[in-house]
């Protein structure tokens, strides 16, 4: 029978009430006496240098407050990147100031030059239409490969050229490869595009700056998946706040996908304007806005070569990439095309030899940075796609050449830095031969057929590093913060219990899914439970939600707080009932003494530990309430494998996926329920970034796709059903749940069975097709068809 | 500034909004509903939709004013009278048809058109009548579960 508490049980959200009443509290429902609006001005070229900003016209319009311009910031912090990347010399990479509003020049479409603040929205934006801009136009450079050129236009005038970093990993390899590649029996080369993504959450960014004069505290409401980093980033670097004047509050956030970890400048604006001010400043993303202002995600150009010996084994893997930065560093842009990516280049499989070079380089672009997966994807695609090429030229099966170059001894050390602790990729694979039935494809093919259309089956794995990170391990990788997280277990009087934690949902249920783990510990009901996060005046301290990290690191946070908590209460309990701490039990919510029926209830120790009237004062303290730090020993590894089967019109090129089947193992599961939602998403965004999205700027770094008449996102009837099983559990060996993670496997796993299914479904029609860049619109599938 | 009245929710209101306030922004900042969302600036996400005079309306694509003496209906006045989760929020809840939460208000509304219209859709009738309204977390899959349980209808699906 399946559980209806604790651990395994499929829990209906709580959450969720309030969501399907109108009751949830995002941060655009947060509205402040007195509080004034903010409009920003943005730059509607790509490249300009600044002359002049004149707002005497616009300071002078009905309800402006006060316009703020590039000068008012100049002495102000730049937005700082999170994390130093060193190049393959040893060198730091070059890393540009991000002003809070641009001063010198205007960078990307969408570069905020002014802010107009005003008593209504719609004052501050007419305002702003009368603010006068002298700029002088400059020559824009968007394509990555025309910014690496010797001469090219420079998108920052102080930067030595528009590259960031040359990155090689592992730079002691790189000569073993490129012998492994030259000595090879086969070589299957691939070039192609991870495009250009915009997250689109579909609650747009928003923030709202409130200053307390009398204590000289700030507090920032924001759109955020990580309250404490912003206070940290934005307090130390950029407006030197110090941690307990600032208080960062995200209520209920309408989904991330990664766009919402980063601190951007319109969170600093409001807080340094609410302060100058002495009112409450508001500011709201329109989606328009968001388009050009949230950092972006993928933007990667890639060649690979895979290295097979005779038997078809994998000997060596060299790669070289160009990233995309956009015109500033985002937070943790730098580390996305090296450590998420580079070392994720072993996938499944024990290829001896690897080599990976990544040239990040700055363009007149928004800023790129992580995205649902975030360098995972764009690892995953190019092998798995190469794979793909490779079975196909060598005429083997597809499925039979992943196989036999699996990893199947653990823990198993990558020649990429990383070691996978646990894992089962023929559990997984053979779990999708059965959910996909891919016994029956050749069937569905007929019907297909018969119906003029061509059908393809793509299949791949894939495995992903999360839980982020050992923080001694990306110390030294340059990050500039500790990913651990932590949890403070409050052990009420009555026996309820408050948990605070580190993490922050947008979307994945925590308030539901952590209080299962405590009831599973304690024996109580879930309802007794309640977390609290998403606000740094109420919770110790916490690194947030990215990265499918949540359950596996602050998870673990919080149950190493609850095992002190039941330590402690233990020896409580054994004052009550007169035994030693040893001997006592807690089972079903109650303490026992080990052989015999001398038990109490939770409840009852809970009370005697702030009602101490019988309680060993002499030994133990009142209270009950406990505070835990985890620091992972690894990242967690989860795997699976996934199928696509598309059906393709030879006439139009439209391409519809007609099933999709995902097998995944995420170690130990809380809440399949929840598991499966999060798989489904994922499956829906790397299905549009495989056939829809596609975020692209002309030659003059004009924005095409800022809106969704023009950025296509995937609709209902885009998308099937999809099967998914996350049965195959290898749990995770060093974290005490051993969990894995689920949030990105979706959109790590998918894009590559998609472009494979299609490719297929063009050679059964006879077309020999090698590869085509996503999204496979059908103008591409057909001209690829007919060329 | 004029003063725009109407009934929401059963309940008449009135409000001073400008010529060009939006419904949208009526309801969320005159009359403080917030259950009613912005995604979008071209009228395509969905999460704005309420029922006016009982059609399903992008709140965002008419002034407050056009709404002048209407009736009509948000996310707050979804759920039975006794406050209990109405047969649509209650099947969203029960088959997962959530994750954020934001695109919520808008499909519950959707749906609940939906429904009225022609009260046992098919999956291919539901994802199509959803085609104006974008939900980013839930890849659909629950969505469409949520809305073919609402219907009465057994959620039997071939790939699960
Ligand atoms: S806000 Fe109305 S459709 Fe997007
Ligand atoms: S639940 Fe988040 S957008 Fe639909």
């Amino acid at each position: 029978m399946p559980k209806d508490n604790g651990i395994g049980a499929s829990s209906k959200r709580r959450e969720d009430v309030r969501f399907l009443t109108g009751d949830g509290q995002y941060t655009d429902d947060i509205n402040i006496h007195g509080q004034l609006y903010v409009h920003f001005l943005r730059s509607d070229v790509a490249h300009a240098k600044i002359n002049a900003v004149n707002t005497e016209a616009a300071a002078a319009m009905p309800g402006v407050q006060r316009i703020f311009t590039g000068a008012d910031f100049e002495a102000v912090g730049s937005i700082p990147c999170g994390w130093q990347v060193t190049d393959r010399h040893g060198e730091p990479m070059q890393e540009p100031r991000h002003a809070v509003l641009a001063h010198d020049k205007v960078r990307h479409v969408g570069d905020p030059i002014a802010a107009v603040v005003a008593d209504t929205y719609a004052q501050a934006r007419d305002a702003a239409e009368a603010i006068e801009l002298d700029l002088t136009d400059l020559p824009a450079v968007i394509d990555m490969k025309e910014a690496a050129k010797e001469g090219s236009t420079k998108v920052h005038d102080d930067l030595t050229s528009n590259l960031c970093y040359d990155w090689g990993f592992v730079e002691e390899n790189r000569d073993a490869v490129d012998a492994a590649i030259k000595e090879a029996a086969h070589v299957t080369t691939l070039e192609l595009v991870n495009n250009r993504l915009v997250a689109n959450p579909m609650e747009p960014r928003v923030a709202v700056g409130d200053y307390d004069k009398s204590k000289d505290e700030h507090t920032l409401y924001t759109t955020s998946q990580n309250p404490h980093v912003i206070r940290l980033l934005m307090g130390a670097f950029v407006l030197g706040i110090p941690e307990h004047k600032l208080r960062v509050i995200a209520p209920d956030v309408g989904g991330g996908f990664g766009t919402k970890i980063f601190h951007y400048a319109e969170e600093a604006f409001c807080t340094f304007a609410a302060k100058e001010l002495k009112r409450p400043v508001k500011w709201t993303a329109s989606r328009s806005e968001a388009f050009m202002s949230d950092a972006q995600g993928r933007d990667h150009v890639t060649k690979i070569e895979l290295a097979l010996d005779a038997d078809n084994n994998f000997t060596a893997i060299r790669t070289e990439t160009y990233a995309n930065m956009g015109a500033y560093l985002s937070t943790f842009a730098s580390s996305v095309p090296t450590w998420l990516h580079g070392t994720l280049m072993a996938g499944n499989y024990k290829t001896p030899l690897i080599y990976v070079n990544v040239k990040a380089m700055f363009t007149n672009t928004v800023p790129v940075d992580a995205y649902r997966g975030a360098g995972r994807p764009e690892a995953t695609f190019q092998l798995e796609r190469v794979i793909d090429k490779a079975a196909r030229e060598l005429g083997v099966d597809p499925i039979a050449l992943r196989r036999q170059n699996y990893v199947t001894e653990f823990p198993y050390a990558t020649p990429v830095a990383v070691e996978y602790d646990t894992g089962d990729y023929h559990a997984t694979m053979d779990k999708l031969e059965e959910i996909a039935d891919l016994k029956g494809f050749d069937a569905r093919r007929k019907e297909s057929e018969a119906k003029g259309k061509l059908r393809g089956l793509g299949i791949n794995s894939y495995i992903e590093a999360c839980g982020i990170a050992p923080s001694n391990l990306v110390g030294q990788l340059g990050a500039r913060a500790g990913l651990y997280d932590a949890a403070t277990v409050r052990v009420n009087a009555t026996g309820s219990i408050s948990v605070m934690v580190g993490a922050h949902s947008h979307g994945q249920g925590h308030e539901t899914t952590f209080p299962q783990v405590i009831a599973e510990m304690i024996g109580i009901p879930e309802e007794q439970i309640d977390i609290v996060h998403g606000d740094t005046g109420r919770i110790p301290f916490g690194m947030g939600t990215y990265g499918s990290r949540s359950l596996a690191v602050c998870g673990s946070a919080m149950v190493r707080a609850a095992e002190k908590v039941i330590a402690k209460s233990k020896k409580i309990a054994a004052h009550l009932l007169e035994a030693s701490a040893d001997d006592i039990e807690l089972k079903d919510g109650k303490f026992s003494v080990a052989g015999t029926d001398k038990e109490v209830e939770w409840g009852a120790v809970t009370l005697a530990a702030y009602v101490p009237h019988n309680y060993p004062l002499e030994d133990i303290e009142p209270g009950l309430e406990e505070t835990a730090f985890y620091d992972p020993a690894n990242f967690t590894y989860p795997a699976g494998a996934y199928a696509c089967e598309v059906e393709v019109d030879p006439d139009t090129g439209k391409v519809t996926i007609e099933r999709f089947s995902a097998a995944d193992d995420f170690g130990n599961v809380i809440n399949p329920m929840i598991v499966d939602g999060q798989v489904h998403g994922g499956i829906a965004q790397g299905i549009g970034q495989a056939l829809l999205e596609n975020c692209s700027y002309d030659d003059t770094g004009q924005l095409l796709s800022a809106s969704y008449m023009d950025y296509a996102m995937p609709r209902a009837d885009d998308v099937p059903f999809y099967a998914v099983d996350h049965s195959c559990q290898t749990p995770c060996t060093h974290n005490p749940l051993g969990v894995k993670g689920c949030g990105e496997a979706g959109a790590i796993g998918s894009p590559p069975s998609v472009v494979n299914a299609v490719i297929d479904a063009l050679h059964s029609g006879g077309h020999k097709v090698a590869h085509i860049d996503m999204p496979l619109t059908p103008g591409r599938v057909w001209s690829a068809m007919n060329s | 500034m004029t003063q725009v009245s109407m009934t929401v929710n059963g309940k008449p209101v009135s409000a001073d909004a400008e010529g060009r306030t939006l419904l949208v922004d009526f309801l969320r900042n005159q009359l403080r509903l917030t259950g009613t969302h912005v995604g979008c600036d071209t009228s395509q996400c969905g999460a704005c939709v309420v029922h006016v005079n009982g059609q399903a309306v992008k709140a965002c694509t008419m002034f407050a004013a056009e709404a002048e003496g209407a009736e009509v209906r948000t996310i707050e006045g979804m759920a039975n009278d006794d406050g209990s989760l109405g047969v649509i929020q209650q099947a969203f809840q029960d088959h997962h048809g959530l994750q954020c939460g934001f695109c919520t208000p808008g499909m519950v509304m959707s749906a609940a058109a939906l429904l009225r219209d022609n009260p046992k859709p098919s999956e291919a009738e539901i994802r199509e009548y959803l085609e104006g309204n974008i939900c980013r977390c839930t890849g659909y899959h629950n969505i469409i579960k949520s809305i073919l349980a609402a219907s009465g209808q057994e959620v039997a699906i071939a790939a699960e």
